[in-house]
């Protein structure tokens, strides 16, 4: 199966990657010989198997409702790349 | 001084024979000297080391009996540290540092183990060779023109070199047990959901699973013992006694089935790499083992399958990667689209990106039937192979790779190339089982590694019969001659 | 041409639980930003989510409360897409396999008549944070407090084929989320909101117009104004040649219309999958029991009881039972005056003006259930007359005490003594020589007027009944 460009941009776009026109065609090349590579899952006979999410037949736990986390937010915002008055700030964001 | 084993050290320290701050610099001494060669840690944490070292010296001047109490190991950098840069080989984390600990890192440092540093590997644990690392390759310290395997590569190299006795690694898709062959140490994928996630830099959620990497089976035991248990921040930890993983190291292999699935010695593995794990599997006959001829008929299709699950996975998971709340951001970014895609494009490497472009592809409209759902499908009869395996075998034994260490470069230019070097230890992740990589033999100077593959929760007999043989061979022991 | 509306309701309302749905933050409403966002929250690198048991219940107890089916393993998928304030680029959320599935709400319409609304399923997810944009020039302030409360979305039928409806369904929703104790319900901070998917198509014809989606919609007067607004734009617009697109709208209140989003038209592809974090949610039939268990009485049958116990009319039990407050309200009442209608007249009427005036909530309000009942008392032992039990009534609303204090400082108290009443009655007859001279006359119409007059003379306080009977007697002159 092949990529191309467009379709790379696409995806690209979904995925909020920047891509030039010389990356898009590398990766329209190199992601097409990975999904011929993936085509042999089709050989499979999968007729009535349930797909399988979790590597162990196990179910959700569930934890107590009550309150276990402080108040951090000093810490947390210290590592931030844009903080004003305890908010995280990104450029206008246009509803 | 001499070298010993994680196991000898921990006997050494608690006779009073070394403190754990002679240990400690001692080691941090043979990073200092030694690692320029390799680039096997990002990070080392000498201070930090050294008040651990005081602390546990301090622990065990009191009798404490703390199980790693003042041994040093290492860390890889896909762990939560606090107050130090956690950076998953990533320029997106560079700046990263942890205002948490990882639970993984909490249980080793509560057992008293002594952190040195934090080990390179690939970025964001993608990778077989740790060339995807942004902070450089590392070199095989059997032969520095070739890689250490991957993405644990760093911590593989680092305990080969002996520049740490021990240090933990992550498993996606062999990133342990590959880098442990490559570098001819001992180290075990332990079954998903027996050690915690939290805290550990997620690639693919349903795959992924941390273990320890040692020179021997023993000191892989030590190191386990403090690295399981449930934890209630992971909802798929298991909620399950934890057993000490040395108390099986002595059990006899007289009556032991071991499953050798021709599926993993056919085309496309090494005739050395072959000779060696034969002769390997000959030790083992030879200690009372049964060796039997099994298939696992869909194995074929582990790497494709793992291609699409681990990418979907990924492509979600290294969302968050957003330049908003941590990690790189781009510099004045005009709008919203910008700051996001061009943070994303500067802070990943073309691996990554790779695989977010795969993941975000197979589980887009009209692609997820035909891709993810099929691989979980698929996925579904892999397990379901080795389901059947168990009924007749107790252990299953292979190579773990169908090569040694390829050379660095020798293949950058070809993904799919790569991603066929885990070709046998992808259907142990995908099925979740345990497995164990020990040093089975060499190919000329170059380690050869065998895997052992168990049941769901049989770290114990996998450990015991890595054990065993190590009481025969001294494949484990054996040294890189530029490191004694 | 004459149209048909069709709307179908998504609401989402938020869980009342202490912690969040996958951490251990606080969920407190109005704290500083960020002080309730943990590690989890803000989807630091190598953090992972754990369900709130909470959270299971209150869905569960929702299920059962609109009769629908509890899935025994529902899944947590994740919906993947960027914005600043979803700190993962996804939101958890239930996507294949909802908990809840073909529930259905009954509401009362307004000519008396019921009608069934088809809950299509309700599903558990994350809030996500709030922007801000005031305060900054050229940015977006992010808050991520929010980021993690519980929600449960809660999907209807196209069942509803009127503005009216969809506020009657949604009002119905709200009461039953508060009888529940599972939300507060407070749509001023947005515990309680709702999209509306709204569509027209030609009376009689089967298959369904092209829809559009109006978010943002927080009060039950938005819902209705925004659906009328928009049944009439698509209506103009397919009769005068044009086509509905399928699209989101946004409901402007301070203009009164409906606008394209056309920043969110961008082609969105979630691309769901399970969550590999978090495993099937697995509920067994004893944690179904168990919840069951803990549901209170529920609207309907509050009614029905109302109605058989109390002997009300079905309109004032429908009212009195429309908020689970006013119900626990009148029912205190009813209990302390042991007058039930007289109980449900007073509380659906001078309380209910009362408290509409005052603004206030059911909680604050200066008369309490017993207090009421002393007053209605007072009626039923004709202390008082219904009159005076106004005055008194207003008096306590001020907060001059209570009606007997009340009653007995303003010297309130009816005059019930026979003799005392016979004597105002002659001095009336006495000054009004010529209107008895008519009355006897046959002009029984005067009797109202020599009613009022006795009345005035006592302030009001003379037992009504007592005065028609003796006053009768004496203008007959015997």
């Amino acid at each position: 199966m092949s990529l191309n460009s467009d379709e790379v941009r696409r995806i690209a776009q979904l995925a909020r990657l920047a891509v030039d026109d010389r990356e898009a065609e590398e990766f329209a090349a190199g992601l097409s010989d990975i999904f011929d590579f993936v085509e042999a899952l089709n050989a499979a006979e999968i007729g009535g198997v349930e797909p399988m999410a979790h590597p162990l037949d196990a179910e959700q736990r569930l934890r107590p409702d009550a309150v276990s986390e402080p108040d951090q937010r000093e810490l947390f915002q210290a590592i931030a790349p844009a903080v004003d008055g305890g908010l995280y700030l990104v450029p206008r964001v246009i509803e | 001084m001499k070298l010993d084993t994680l196991a000898g050290w921990a006997r050494r320290l608690r006779a009073r024979d070394i403190s754990s701050r002679e240990l400690t610099e001692f080691y941090l001494g043979r990073i200092d000297r030694l690692d320029s060669q390799l680039n096997s840690f990002i990070s080392v944490t000498p201070d930090l080391a050294l008040a651990a070292a005081d602390a546990a010296d301090e622990r065990l001047a009191r009798g404490d009996e703390a199980p790693l109490l003042g041994l040093p190991v290492a860390q890889k950098d896909i762990f939560c540290t606090f107050g130090v840069r956690t950076s998953c080989g990533s320029k997106m984390l560079d700046n990263f540092i942890a205002p948490y600990t990882a639970t993984v890192v909490e249980r080793m440092n509560a057992a008293g183990a002594v952190m040195l540093g934090k080990t390179n590997m690939d970025e964001f644990a993608m990778g077989s060779s740790n060339e995807t690392s942004h902070y450089g390759p590392v070199r095989n310290p059997w032969d520095p023109e070739r890689v250490p395997g991957g993405s644990s590569g760093g911590s593989a190299a680092a305990v080969a070199a002996r520049l740490v006795p021990a240090a933990t690694g992550t498993d996606t898709g062999g990133s342990i047990r590959q880098p442990a062959a490559f570098c001819g140490i001992t180290g075990i994928k332990p079954t998903y959901g027996r050690v915690s996630r939290y805290g550990m830099i997620a690639f693919a959620s349903s795959l992924d699973q941390a273990g320890p990497m040692a020179a021997s089976a023993e000191d892989c035991a030590l190191m386990l013992n403090a690295m399981a248990g449930f934890d209630p921040r992971d909802s798929t930890s298991v909620e399950r006694p934890v057993e000490d993983f040395t108390a099986g190291l002595g059990a006899d292999l007289k009556g032991l089935r071991i499953g050798l699935p021709r599926e993993f010695f056919g085309e496309g593995l090494d005739p050395g790499v072959r000779a060696a794990t034969e002769a390997a599997l000959a030790v083992l006959r030879e200690r009372g083992a049964e060796l039997i001829e099994i298939s696992l008929p869909n194995s074929g299709l582990s790497v494709p399958a793992y291609y699409v699950v681990a990418p979907a996975e990924c492509s979600s998971n290294l969302a968050r990667y957003d330049g908003v709340r941590f990690g790189h951001r781009c510099d004045e970014p005009r709008d919203l689209t910008d700051l996001y895609t061009r943070s994303r494009a500067e802070g990943f490497g073309a691996e990554v990106k790779r695989r977010i472009m795969i993941g975000t592809y197979v589980l887009s409209a009209g692609y997820y039937d035909a891709y993810y759902l099929k691989a979980q499908k698929v996925r579904r009869l892999i397990a379901d192979d080795f389901r059947r395996a168990f009924g007749q075998v107790d252990v299953i034994a292979g190579p773990t790779s169908p090569e040694t260490p390829f050379r660095l470069g020798e293949k950058s230019a070809d993904p799919v190339q790569m991603y066929l070097s885990d070709i046998y230890t992808i259907a142990v992740n995908l099925a979740g089982l345990p497995g164990l990589s020990m040093p089975a033999g060499t190919v000329g100077n170059l380690p050869v590694g065998m895997q052992l593959i168990g049941n769901y929760f049989d770290e114990a007999r996998l450990l015991g019969v890595a054990h065993q043989f190590q009481q025969e061979t001294d494949w484990h022991a054996r040294m890189p001659a530029a490191f004694v | 041409m004459e149209w048909e509306t069709v709307i179908g309701l998504e609401i989402h309302t938020q869980l009342n639980t202490v912690s969040k749905i996958f951490s251990g933050a606080a969920t407190a409403y109005g704290a500083e930003p960020n002080r309730q966002a943990c590690a989890v929250d803000l989807g630091l690198p190598g953090v992972l989510p754990v369900l709130n048991a909470a959270v299971v219940e209150k869905a569960v107890m929702l299920g059962l409360a609109i009769d629908a089916r509890i899935a025994p393993r529902s899944v947590f998928a994740r919906k993947n897409y960027f914005y600043p304030d979803l700190p993962k680029g996804y939101q958890i959320s239930q996507y294949e396999l909802p908990i809840v599935e073909q529930g259905h709400l009954d509401i009362d319409l307004e000519d008396g008549s019921r009608k069934r609304i088809g809950v299509t399923r309700a599903h558990l997810e994350e809030d996500a944070g709030k922007s801000l944009h005031e305060g900054f020039t050229a940015m977006t302030g992010i808050d991520l407090n929010r980021a993690g409360t519980p929600l449960v979305e809660i999907v209807s039928e196209p069942d509803m084929r009127s503005a009216k409806e969809a506020v009657a369904y949604m009002k119905k929703l709200h009461a039953l989320v508060r009888y529940l104790g599972i939300s507060d319900g407070n749509m001023q901070e947005g515990s309680f909101r709702c999209d509306a998917n709204v569509s027209v198509r030609p009376r009689g014809r089967t298959e369904f117009g092209t829809r559009a989606e109006i978010k943002n919609l927080n009060s039950f007067r938005f819902v209705e104004r925004a659906i009328n607004f928009e049944v009439e734009r698509q209506i103009d617009l397919i009769e005068s040649g044009g086509t509905v697109v399928q699209e989101t709208r946004l409901y402007d209140p301070d203009r009164d219309e409906t606008r394209s989003m056309r920043s969110k038209e961008e082609a969105n592809d979630y691309r769901y999958f399970p969550d590999p974090d978090l495993l099937p949610v697995v509920i067994h039939a004893e944690d179904i029991e168990a919840a069951r268990r803990r549901l209170p009485e529920l609207p309907d049958a509050k009614r029905e009881r109302f109605i058989s116990a109390y002997g009300l009319s079905a309109y004032d039990a429908g009212s009195l039972t429309a908020s689970r407050e006013l119900a626990d309200y009148f029912e205190a009442v009813a209990a302390g005056c042991g007058a039930p209608k007289l109980a449900a007249n007073w509380v659906m009427g001078d309380f209910s003006a009362a408290l509409n005036r005052s603004e206030a909530g059911l909680a604050q309000s200066p008369v309490s259930a017993a207090g009421l009942a002393q007053l209605l008392s007072r009626i039923q032992d004709e202390t008082i007359s219904g009159k005076i039990a106004k005055e008194v009534f207003d008096a306590m609303w001020a907060g001059e005490g209570g009606a007997d204090a009340i009653i007995e400082a303003r010297g309130l108290k009816q005059i019930t003594d026979t003799g005392a009443i016979d004597a105002i009655i002659d001095e009336v007859i006495a000054a009004n020589p010529s209107q008895l001279e008519q009355y006897r006359s046959g002009k029984d119409k005067l009797f109202g007027f020599f009613v009022g007059q006795v009345m005035k003379k006592t302030r009001g306080q003379a037992n009504p009944a007592q005065v028609n009977e003796r006053l009768r007697a004496r203008l007959q002159g015997d």
